[in-house]
């Protein structure tokens, strides 16, 4: 049954990814993948909360497993976030596509230390 | 006269539905199931490859092998297609659906997270670096054999 519900929750994380990043697309101009940033950023933050709660806190582990596997899980990405760094140095973006890479993945790791160390 | 399975982007065609992708049930409907899915698929490697000791080794393989085969995947159907019919809801379905919800961010974040917290500094610098530095590394010869793939069968 949370195998079910963890399933659910990543196809429902992939439809906010989709929206928000179309959203975010639609109202921003430039090369620079902000969509997909904030969906990393925002998702990290949740699981490292999700995985604090667990850890320290004795919160249930399937609540992990649905919410962070599940939600956090389908609604963050890796994948695109690598194609887009290809993308930009392919566009001669090679400085922005290193900032991005490097810049990103400090704000996800930020993102859930805070939730981790702070929230939960 | 291709066989079109995307009556609804096709009306764009002829003037119809001017809506973003993004508000159009159909493509939201084509992007969950893709990411159930990738979900499920993302738990099973995890079950099969287990916690693996102190290096997350089901996160890395998937990330890597879901930024190898999404450069394939969005490289071959940009070269072979334009991004309308079919070629578009494989797009949504494989790429934005199954990959990305396969591939994750969030569980890398905080498996360094963790690794840091155990004072285990150079898993923790090692599992980012190979991570980061492999995704956009795959990700680029998905790009490169997509291009060959699609060159070849045109």
């Amino acid at each position: 049954m949370n195998l079910v519900l963890m399933a659910v929750l990543g196809g429902l994380g992939a439809v906010c990814r989709f929206v928000i990043d179309a959203v975010v697309r639609a109202r921003r101009t430039g090369d620079f993948p902000s969509g997909t940033l904030l969906v990393n950023v925002l998702g990290s933050l949740l699981l490292g909360a999700l995985t604090g709660l667990v850890l320290r806190e004795g919160v249930d582990p399937d609540v992990r497993l649905v919410l962070g596997a599940g939600f956090c899980g389908g609604f963050t990405t890796f994948s695109t976030a690598s194609l887009e760094c290809v993308r930009l140095v392919q566009a001669g973006r090679a400085g922005l596509a290193l900032g991005y890479l490097l810049g990103g993945a400090a704000c996800c790791l930020a993102a859930a230390a805070l939730g981790f160390f702070l929230l939960a | 006269m291709p066989v079109l399975l995307d009556p609804e982007v096709d009306a764009v065609t002829a003037g119809g539905d001017l809506r973003p992708l993004h508000l159009r049930p159909r493509y939201l409907y084509v992007v969950f199931v893709g990411g159930v899915l990738g979900t499920l698929a993302r738990w099973c490697a995890g079950e099969l490859l287990g916690g693996g000791g102190s290096w997350p080794w089901a996160t890395l393989l998937v990330n890597l092998v879901g930024a190898f085969c999404l450069g394939l995947l969005l490289e071959a159907l940009l070269r072979r297609a334009p991004d309308r019919g079919w070629p578009r809801l494989a797009r949504l379905h494989f790429g934005t659906g199954f990959l990305g919800s396969f591939t994750t961010m969030s569980a890398l974040a905080t498996e360094a997270v963790l690794l840091a917290d155990r004072s285990q500094w150079w898993a923790a610098g090692g599992y980012l670096a190979v991570s980061l530095l492999g995704g956009v590394a795959l990700a680029w010869c998905g790009v490169l054999l997509g291009s060959r793939l699609a060159e070849e069968s045109a």
